[in-house]
């Protein structure tokens, strides 16, 4: 980005990235939620789902500067989805209980193979990809945005 | 499975339950998260009390998470010895949240300190309830990371720099204990602490044992703070805030380390005299080295981290025996300490939330202004220097009585000489702290608020009834239980595949 | 055997950076690199010679007999999160000591002694 666009108050990176960023983040954000909702099916899950989704909006920082990231999903939202997806999980978790045992799996479990199967194991990994994403966010939010001043000794 | 035994999975998720309601809702609402962490200690500690009488009647029980019988499924296992460690940490808890609600105004952020206090105690309530090798090094590390934010908490430099020691000496811990489980796990290709146990029992002991246990000695010692792994502690107890200061020195030292060592070595891998030899010696450094450099210490906070290391190294002598009586010594010495030590640990920190000081040398005669603090901390005193009837003399006794048992006379020598210095260090503690004239400076400092004052007085109360856990009606279901899971050893295996149906 | 020696060898690494480096964001390194081998070693575990990955296909699909183990692989992505909340706090405190004490060198941050 040369001088003259920073002096006008651009932020982010140049147009190309810019460009190509526009196509693509909608793209990396759908793979990361075919990848939590198929985790019963294929390699993936809860965990690697979540971070591809989080890796979504950390490149829509990076090429666009922090104010339209925090557009798409402030703060507050992200801690929200944070707590509330350990809770959704504890939740899942404790209705269990209610069946029998903690964790049972209770709901019907469908035909192998197909995606309405598996139990309790989709909404698991919903919720698992709810608060690793948005940790993941949180985090590169946290650690990039901190500045502190250095006190002098 | 009877309706009662859903009380071993409660045991974790309701503080961690707790934990993420304070992260959703503490922001807003002001009162909440002291509410929600006294509420959320209070059923913990009503779950872990009524899981002694659950022991007694039913016995060991297994609870199969998710339906799945182990060796498939991960298993919680309540036993004993889980009754027992849970009654403390959960006693423990649910008294520092009490004193919390006063002693962290003066922080910000008094929501994260809830939730992440929160986090900790469902971490330690999972080491301590897990029947599952694996499982334990994720509780272990859930509770170990949370610690590490908590030292840091006040963002001074001093509590910075112990954080960062602290977290870069317990992940290495962790990264032993994690090699070992990778390597137990290819030597028995089972996680389940009861089939391995079975396993390993059916192979001949080799090299590769050797090494597993090697790796697991450092790693727990690590996290149970017994010297040489000890340089971590003098740092990090002190910088903590009074409530987490406690709460590491109290509990978490125990549950993740001694615990974890005692579970691991007696019951899946069996006792051996090398073992527990070994035990006995860094036992023994403990107590010692403790005590000699605790004597020199000004500031109070640093004198009581470096008793903690002495008298952990009473606790890894005591177990470290393998008689009966010694492991009877080493589990109630276990309690008393948890007791005393937390409970010294928020009286420094009535001091400095009346003072502003730790430095000895300029506080004095204390005990005219704030009566109730200088009590609770001579009672606290009187048990870590083993005074009778106080709790601390009897399990002291009951260690020094057990090394002579053995034959062990060298041991029990350096015992009895680790207490007297325990004493003379904590007369010094009194006299310069609480008797004596009072300090112009402290003229108008006032007692300690009142969550600060019950919780403290509480604590004082079971130090001075704890030599009564002894008696036959309270000793059966409680003590003697703890002590028969560890002396049984490797029956541990049999016991809790015959409990899966 | 020999791979396994050579994860217990960049472990040896890990932990040499950890106890031998001045620089706090070095240690951090090397917490990172020791993590990763334990990782490893784990992984390796399970393989077995002429394995096929655990994953159940509809219709015959690849016998069970003949899959490598897929117990450890679920432990390690648990082992992985685990060490990015670990290096996450880790840097977070390195961050403020920065700005509290100026420097990233050890040998200057030596306030609490005795």
């Amino acid at each position: 980005m040369s001088k003259e666009q920073r002096r006008n108050g651009a932020k982010g990176m140049s147009l190309i990235v810019k460009t190509i960023t526009r196509l693509t983040v909608g793209l990396i954000l759908l793979f990361g939620v075919y990848i939590v909702l198929h985790g019963h099916l294929s390699p993936g899950g809860g965990f690697a789902g979540g971070v591809i989704i989080a890796l979504s909006f950390v490149h829509l920082m990076l090429a666009f500067g922090k104010e339209e990231a925090f557009k798409k999903v402030s703060e507050p939202v992200l801690s929200f989805f944070e707590s509330v997806g350990a809770l959704l999980f504890l939740g899942i978790a404790l209705a269990g209980l209610s069946a029998g045992y903690f964790f049972l799996n209770f709901l019907p479990k469908g035909k192998s193979f197909e995606l309405a199967s598996a139990g309790i194991i989709p909404f698991c990994n919903i919720a698992i990809c709810f608060k690793v994403g948005a940790g993941l966010f949180a985090i590169f939010v946290a650690l990039v945005l901190l500045t502190v001043d250095v006190e002098k000794k | 499975m009877t309706p009662g035994c859903a009380i071993v999975p409660l045991c974790v998720a309701v503080p961690l339950g707790g934990a993420f309601l304070i992260a959703l809702l503490g922001r807003k609402v002001r009162r909440l998260p002291d509410a929600l962490g006294f509420m959320a200690t209070l059923a913990a500690l009503l779950l872990s009390l009524s899981s002694v009488g659950v022991v007694r009647t039913s016995g060991i029980v297994v609870y199969a998470v998710g339906g799945w019988a182990p060796p498939i499924g991960i298993a919680l296992v309540l036993d004993g010895l889980t009754a027992f460690v849970l009654v403390t940490v959960n006693v423990i808890a649910f008294l520092v949240a009490i004193f919390s609600i006063d002693y962290m105004e003066r922080f910000t952020a008094k929501w994260q300190f809830y939730a992440l206090f929160l986090l900790m105690l469902a971490g330690m309530n999972g080491v301590v309830v897990t029947g599952d090798m694996f499982n334990l090094y994720v509780f272990l590390e859930i509770a170990a990371v949370a610690s590490y934010a908590l030292v840091a908490f006040g963002t001074e430099k001093h509590e910075l720099e112990a954080a960062f020691k602290y977290a870069v000496m317990g992940t290495l811990g962790s990264l032993l204990i994690l090699l070992g489980i990778a390597m137990l796990y290819g030597a028995t290709s089972t996680l389940n602490m009861a089939d391995m146990g079975r396993e390993l029992a059916a192979q001949t002991p080799d090299s590769l044992l050797l090494l597993i246990s090697a790796l697991f000695l450092v790693g727990f010692g690590l996290k149970a703070a017994a010297v040489p792994f000890h340089a971590w502690l003098p740092d990090a107890h002190p910088s903590a805030p009074a409530p987490i200061s406690a709460m590491l020195s109290g509990v978490l030292i125990k549950s993740l380390g001694v615990y974890a060592l005692a579970r691991v070595f007696f019951n899946v891998i069996g006792m051996t005299p090398q073992v527990s030899s070994v035990l006995m010696f860094l036992g023994a450094l403990s107590m010692v080295i403790g005590v000699f450099l605790a004597i020199g210490q000004w500031d109070l906070k640093r004198l009581l981290a470096y008793h903690s290391i002495s008298q952990i190294g009473y606790v890894l002598l005591g177990i470290g025996l393998a008689t009966p009586l010694g492991i009877l010594g080493g589990l109630f010495h276990l309690f008393n300490h948890s007791v005393f030590k937390s409970l010294l640990f928020l009286n420094s920190g009535a001091v400095e939330y009346a003072t502003g000081t730790r430095d000895l040398q300029k506080m004095g005669g204390l005990a005219r202004r704030m009566p109730v603090t200088s009590a609770t901390t001579l009672a606290a005193s009187m048990s870590i220097a083993g005074i009778p009837p106080f709790n601390g003399f009897w399990s002291k006794l009951i260690i020094i009585v057990a090394a002579v048992e053995a034959g062990r006379f060298g041991y029990a020598f350096w015992a009895v000489l680790a207490s007297l210095l325990t004493l003379a260090s904590f007369m010094k503690v009194m006299k310069y702290a609480f008797f004596g004239v009072l300090n112009e400076d402290w003229g108008d400092v006032k007692e300690a608020p009142f969550f600060m004052k019950f919780a403290m007085c509480a604590l004082a109360a079971i130090c001075i009834l704890g030599g009564l856990l002894l008696l036959p009606a309270a000793y059966e279901p409680f003590l003697n239980a703890a002590t028969k899971v560890l002396a049984e050893g490797t029956r541990y295996a049999t016991l809790v595949m015959s409990e899966v149906r | 055997m020999a791979v396994y020696v050579l994860c217990l060898v960049l472990f040896c690494l890990g932990v040499y950076c950890i106890l031998a480096k001045r620089n706090i964001i070095k240690i951090i390194v090397g917490i990172t690199i020791a993590e990763c081998a334990v990782n490893m070693f784990f992984v390796l575990t399970a393989y077995k010679t002429g394995g096929r990955a655990p994953i159940l296909e509809p219709g015959a699909g690849i016998p069970v007999a003949s899959m490598v183990d897929p117990l450890p692989h679920a432990l390690v992505l648990t082992a992985i999160v685990i060490g990015l909340a670990t290096t996450a706090l880790m840097v977070a405190i390195a961050m403020r000591i920065y700005a509290k004490y100026g420097t990233y060198d050890i040998a200057e941050i030596r306030e609490l002694k005795g």
